[in-house]
């Protein structure tokens, strides 16, 4: 049936939905929360693949070939620095940072500062505040993200403490002075602190000095990438810390893998809530037919064919799942532009993306096509005297 | 008057595991465009069958049966649906109107199936409900309205197309005597006034007496014919 003829038959399909309303004001309620739902896990999904997105393709990461939480021995920089293809070396380490309660850890790395920062062009940084921080071995560079969560500004000092690392003296912080805020482009995470490696380790106790979390590495090819990663890996093959080395974005993805379990289970959930969602619109568009079979009957005696009976009996089905999945989704919509703000410290690109909306339009249609299709079926196969005489 | 309405030797079987039951038995008849045919007999005497084969709801056995010299039994059900909105009226005893719906978009629904723009549909619906005398109720549900009215709202929707054949299946089989006979008068109206032919199933001889012509049917055979 063409989209005009739909438009006329609005009023019937409108008026049908008004016939049992309680029930379908449920109906539409158990779409919207299975919508929701969806639009919801999709913002999740979204915060979680921006990581990715942002990772470099030019960059390599070195880590224990055992496992990424095994420190590497400070060694290994310049001996990474020494293979062919490579443009600029620096490191990082999880310190488990945080300021007064280590449960609200905030992503804290000491860096080789001006190799980093030549690294990370997306770090985006004025001219006298990059300066000023490769000025001074006790500051440290704030992501807007944290600056503006705590009401930082620059010149203000942070005791920063860490969950992981004891200094010499026995105790966990460090005071730093901020010496730059950035942001990071294209509106990406700035949710970092970063200050110097060299400060760091000096004042570390003599069991944690010279580890590095990890290195990491610019190529000067990108299509040599994983040539260099193998002659890195080469280079520590047989030493008691072997190491793997894979691109920035194949880390990000196998860390994403591991937050990933999150996203399946959310997935799973989403996809029990549809099925259970299909099986509730089903039953209320059965249900609906059957109370009509004599009113069919008269739609078919009036002239109405099998085949617009059909149509209207999914268009009816189509109709109550888009009001339900539209408000849905809006609602979700709009919880990501509050909850996304709320959020933009702990899970930055919190967001309903448009390609999760139009995902959704597409099962907005796809279900409410599927739970009309039996009923819809029954509807045309109906004999005009079987239904006037059952009514 | 040319014959609107052809009928030859139709038979109708049903069939229920190996039982079959005939309730229409050869029946022959012609009607004229024009005519306004009351059909009586007692109960499973073959009325309703007839009606509903003359109508395209249900297809004969055997048989031939033409209307305005279209074979409508051969025709496919695409087709036949387009031939029903076309060209028949119904009217039922019960009204069999949609709960939902004014009376308004009741009487409008027959033109969803045209071209009509919805200005011109909704002018001809309040253009039908005005012939039946009842424009001033076109927003009010079927269930605001008593059983009368309910059924010049079903006479309205089944006029709403210009239809050449009205068929009725006891106009008045649930109506008081006074809303009865309105109704009579309308269908004699639309008869004499606006050249319908009219084929009414009923069991009241009164209601009969309004035809021009009254057939009696009994066991699927034509008994008896007055004019």
């Amino acid at each position: 049936m063409p989209f005009t003829r739909i438009v006329r038959y609005l009023p019937l399909l409108w008026a049908s939905l008004r016939r049992r309303r309680v029930r379908t004001t449920f109906t539409i309620g158990s779409i919207f929360i299975a919508f929701l739902m969806y639009a919801l896990a999709g913002a999740m999904n979204h915060a979680f693949e921006q990581g990715v997105q942002q990772a470099g393709v030019d960059r390599l990461m070195v880590q224990q070939k055992v496992s990424f939480i095994l420190p590497l021995p400070a060694s290994y920089l310049n001996r990474v620095k020494s293979v062919d293809g490579i443009e600029r070396v620096s490191s990082a380490n999880w310190i488990g940072g945080y300021l007064k309660d280590a449960r609200e850890q905030i992503p804290t790395f000491p860096i080789h500062a001006e190799e980093y920062l030549d690294m990370y062009p997306e770090l985006l940084l004025s001219r006298g505040e990059r300066q000023a921080f490769l000025d001074d071995r006790t500051g440290f560079l704030v992501g807007r993200a944290v600056a503006d969560a705590y009401g930082w500004k620059l010149g203000d000092v942070v005791p920063l403490k860490s969950s992981i690392y004891r200094r010499k003296d026995g105790t966990n912080v460090w005071n730093l002075t901020i010496r730059g805020i950035f942001d990071m482009r294209d509106e990406g995470d700035s949710r970092q602190l970063l200050f110097h490696y060299e400060y760091f380790n000096e004042t570390l106790s003599d069991s944690q000095k010279d580890r590095l979390g990890w290195i990491m590495v610019q190529v000067k090819d990108p299509s040599q990438a994983d040539a260099v990663g193998h002659r890195i890996d080469a280079l520590f093959a047989n030493s008691p810390a072997e190491t793997k080395t894979q691109t920035e974005r194949a880390m990000a993805q196998g860390f994403m893998k591991q937050i990933g379990s999150i996203g399946t289970i959310l997935g799973a959930v989403v996809s029990a809530v549809f099925f259970t969602m299909l099986l509730v619109s089903a039953n209320t568009m059965a249900q609906s037919v059957r109370e009509r079979t004599s009113e069919i009957g008269v739609l078919k005696t009036l002239g109405f064919g099998n085949t617009t009976i059909l149509s209207l009996v999914l268009a009816e089905s189509v109709l109550i799942t888009a009001i339900g999945g539209l408000l849905g989704m809006g609602a979700a919509w709009f919880l990501g532009l509050q909850l996304g703000t709320a959020l933009k410290t702990y899970l930055p690109g919190f967001e309903v993306d448009p390609v999760t909306l139009v995902k959704g339009l597409v099962w907005v249609v796809a279900l409410g096509l599927a739970a009309g299709a039996w009923p819809a079926v029954q509807a045309m196969r109906l004999k005009i005297v079987d239904a006037l005489r059952r009514g | 008057m040319k014959a609107l309405i052809h009928l030859r030797d139709l038979v109708k079987e049903y069939h229920r595991g190996e039982e079959s039951l005939r309730v229409l038995d050869g029946l022959s008849l012609d009607i004229a465009e024009g005519e306004f045919v009351a059909l009586m007999g007692p109960s499973g005497s073959g009325k309703s069958t007839l009606l509903n084969l003359l109508g395209g709801l249900d297809r004969a056995t055997s048989g031939e049966l033409t209307i305005g010299g279209l074979a409508i039994g051969e025709l496919p059900d695409a087709v036949l649906a387009r031939w029903r909105a076309d060209h028949v009226g119904f009217i039922f005893q019960m009204y069999n109107l949609l709960p939902v719906l004014s009376a308004e978009r009741n009487v409008e629904l027959p033109l969803l199936l045209t071209d009509l723009p919805a200005a011109e549909r909704r002018r001809r619906a309040r253009a039908a409900l005005d012939l039946v005398g009842l424009e001033h109720r076109m927003t009010h549900r079927p269930n605001e309205l008593s059983g009368g009215q309910q059924q010049r709202v079903g006479i309205a929707r089944a006029i709403v197309t210009d239809p050449t054949l009205l068929l009725c299946d006891e106009p008045t089989g649930d109506l008081d005597r006074k809303s009865g006979d309105e109704i009579l008068d309308l269908l004699q109206e639309l008869n004499r006034e606006h050249g319908k032919t009219i084929l009414m199933v009923t069991h009241d001889p009164r209601a009969a007496e309004r035809a021009t012509r009254q057939l009696h049917l009994d066991k699927g055979v034509l008994q008896a014919e007055v004019r």
